[in-house]
């Protein structure tokens, strides 16, 4: 006979169930996406790991001595050569002139949106300029090749087919969008009694978007900039398709030249054998250019997270 | 002032002529044919059927990894993370991870997909290359889409005894489906048009098939053979017709662009309309 006692229990057996059960159902999932979140760590192991690991067996066959100083790349000829300075050099140069561009017009058009346009200006032109900012880089590679260089050589009779000039050009025409929204979020993030004092003392608006807003912005500005220029460093496409693959130790942005990322692409075209030599220099060219942008993204992170401290 | 207007015109005419001269030479190539023939030696005869196919098979097993991974290591993040070194480290590393160039993503697909895990140089290897390199993407927006909802609304949830689990799939998740929606489309917007990475895994560009079909006439009706089947995908064709020294060929270039740079431009946009919907209809 079920008594009253004993009915009473069971409930109270069913609900602790039904706690413990809830309990270990949100530890489940909160165990989860734990691991989701940690994923993204391991990605960045795996790739360190990963690039490291080959270059290891790279540096073996090759003096890291030879490898920063030799002036010459040729590591598929019979007489290989292994300088990384040739990449360097021919990626220092088509950044220098994608910022060249992008930093100027990337601040110019972020003054402007945040400091002059009316609002239905900017609220057409920010988002025509995040949609510039998605064209995939093939297709700016196609523009540059095919459009910029014989507009440049009609300007430039001696300018060759591949250079480094016209992929540095259209690459920097690609960051605008990027520095411009960066730049403007950090000047827009400046509060509005600062420019309101401005005006009360009789400044213009250009001069209080210059020497008011700019450098209370500075940092965010800072970061700005160093994200672009990690992002011309680590540009592929259009380096790879306008500038030509040769490598070539030139400072000169009228010659072709590879970059780092332009000659990762040239050996993946080809049919290199996994654990040859060809293969692991690929993964030591990578790990250059991966410790290029890192070194840029943490300055980034440092300036912005102390812009972030300020207000 | 007429500085920046003139920066501004800078940027409109230079997307004005590359639209106009992809269009002036693409246009005339935009025939049903261009669709629905395979890359050929002829360029006349030539089309882009096997790149778009690889391309929305691509997309299918980058959406079906980055989004899932994404969206919960953006509500762990946002919601559950304690405030302490491991949060730190974790944060810190998705900003380093979406400032590390797309091609590094590509070498560690050859290295770990391709020969370490033996996928072979497969739809699965390019579909999981693009998902890494768009997770960073996928997981600022979960969280920032997350972080606009206000507090009232998970505290209501849990003065109903809702768990934390609770408030996050019935609450959280679905006032945030837009902005989260909006950050996938971006995300995948970016991977449609991303060449490094796939070229570095060595996607074949000369493909005359198509990957075995997904979906079957007999039980069990789909099937995941063209995870491991070789592949090509829009920006690799458009890549190799470009590097092409034959004009007929960059005109199939520049064909194969305008289809690539419709593609992206109309995700992006609808993720822009998305947003600008989002914000007019907020009701808190």
């Amino acid at each position: 006979m079920v008594t009253e006692e004993s009915r009473k229990r069971t409930a109270y057996a069913g609900k602790l169930g039904f706690s413990m059960r809830r309990r270990v159902r949100e530890k489940c999932i909160e165990a989860m996406l734990f691991a989701s979140a940690v994923l993204s760590v391991a990605i960045m192991l795996a790739i360190v790991v990963m690039l490291v690991r080959e270059s290891i067996v790279f540096f073996q066959h090759v003096s890291i001595w030879d490898f920063l100083t030799d002036t010459e790349w040729t590591p598929l000829f019979d007489n290989a050569h292994y300088g990384i300075l040739p990449l360097i050099s021919g990626t220092v140069v088509s950044s220098l002139i994608a910022l060249v561009v992008a930093l100027p017009l990337g601040t110019i058009i972020a003054i402007y949106l945040s400091e002059f346009a009316p609002f239905a200006v900017r609220e057409i032109a920010k988002p025509f300029l995040e949609l510039l900012g998605g064209i995939p880089t093939v297709v700016y590679g196609y523009f540059a090749l095919l459009f910029i260089t014989p507009l440049l050589q009609s300007v430039l009779p001696e300018l060759p087919g591949f250079s480094l000039l016209s992929a540095g050009l259209v690459m920097g025409i690609m960051i605008i969008p990027y520095v411009s929204s960066m730049t403007e979020d950090a000047m827009r993030a400046v509060p509005m009694n600062l420019r309101e004092g401005s005006y009360a003392m009789g400044a213009t608006r250009l001069q209080t978007a210059l020497r008011v807003v700019m450098p209370a912005a500075f940092s965010g500005i800072a970061a700005a900039y160093i994200l672009g220029i990690s992002r011309a460093v680590g540009e592929t496409m259009v380096v790879a398709i306008a500038a030509g693959m040769q490598p070539n130790l030139t400072w000169n942005p009228m010659e072709p030249a590879a970059t780092i990322t332009a000659y990762i692409v040239q050996v993946s075209l080809g049919d290199l054998p996994h654990g040859s030599i060809g293969y692991q220099t690929i993964f030591a060219a990578g790990l250059t250019l991966l410790l290029l942008t890192l070194v840029f993204n943490i300055i980034g992170h440092i300036l912005r997270k102390r812009y972030r401290e300020i207000y | 002032m007429i500085s920046g207007i003139l920066a501004l015109m800078i940027a409109v005419l230079t997307f004005i002529a590359l639209f106009a001269h992809m269009v002036l030479d693409g246009a005339p190539r935009l025939t049903w044919d261009f669709f629905t023939s395979f890359p050929s030696r002829r360029a006349e005869s030539a089309g882009i059927l096997s790149a778009w196919v690889g391309t929305t098979l691509v997309m299918l097993v980058t959406a079906f990894s980055a989004v899932p991974l994404g969206v919960a290591a953006g509500v762990y993040l946002e919601e559950y993370a304690p405030k302490n070194w491991l949060t730190e480290i974790i944060e810190i590393n998705v900003t380093n991870l979406a400032g590390v160039p797309s091609i590094i993503y590509g070498l560690l697909a050859l290295g770990m997909f391709v020969y370490q895990l033996g996928f072979g140089q497969s739809i699965l290897a390019a579909g999981l290359a693009l998902a890494l390199l768009i997770l960073p993407v996928v997981i600022v927006a979960t969280r920032e889409a997350i972080r606009s909802i206000p507090v009232a609304i998970r505290e209501g949830a849990y003065a109903l005894g809702a768990t934390k689990w609770q408030t996050v799939s019935d609450h959280l998740l679905p006032y945030s489906s837009a902005g989260i929606l909006t950050g996938i489309i971006i995300g995948l917007a970016r991977a449609i048009g991303e060449t490094a990475p796939i070229i570095t895994i060595g996607a074949l560009t000369f493909i005359a098939f198509l990957p075995p079909s997904p979906i079957e006439s007999e039980f069990p009706f789909v099937s995941f053979e063209w995870l491991s089947a070789p592949f090509t995908v829009m920006p690799i064709q458009m890549f190799n017709w470009v590097s092409r020294p034959e004009e007929a060929f960059q005109l199939n270039a520049a064909a194969a662009g305008l289809v690539l740079v419709v593609m992206t431009l109309a995700m992006n946009g609808l993720a822009i309309y998305l947003r600008y919907r989002m914000r007019k209809n907020i009701k808190w």
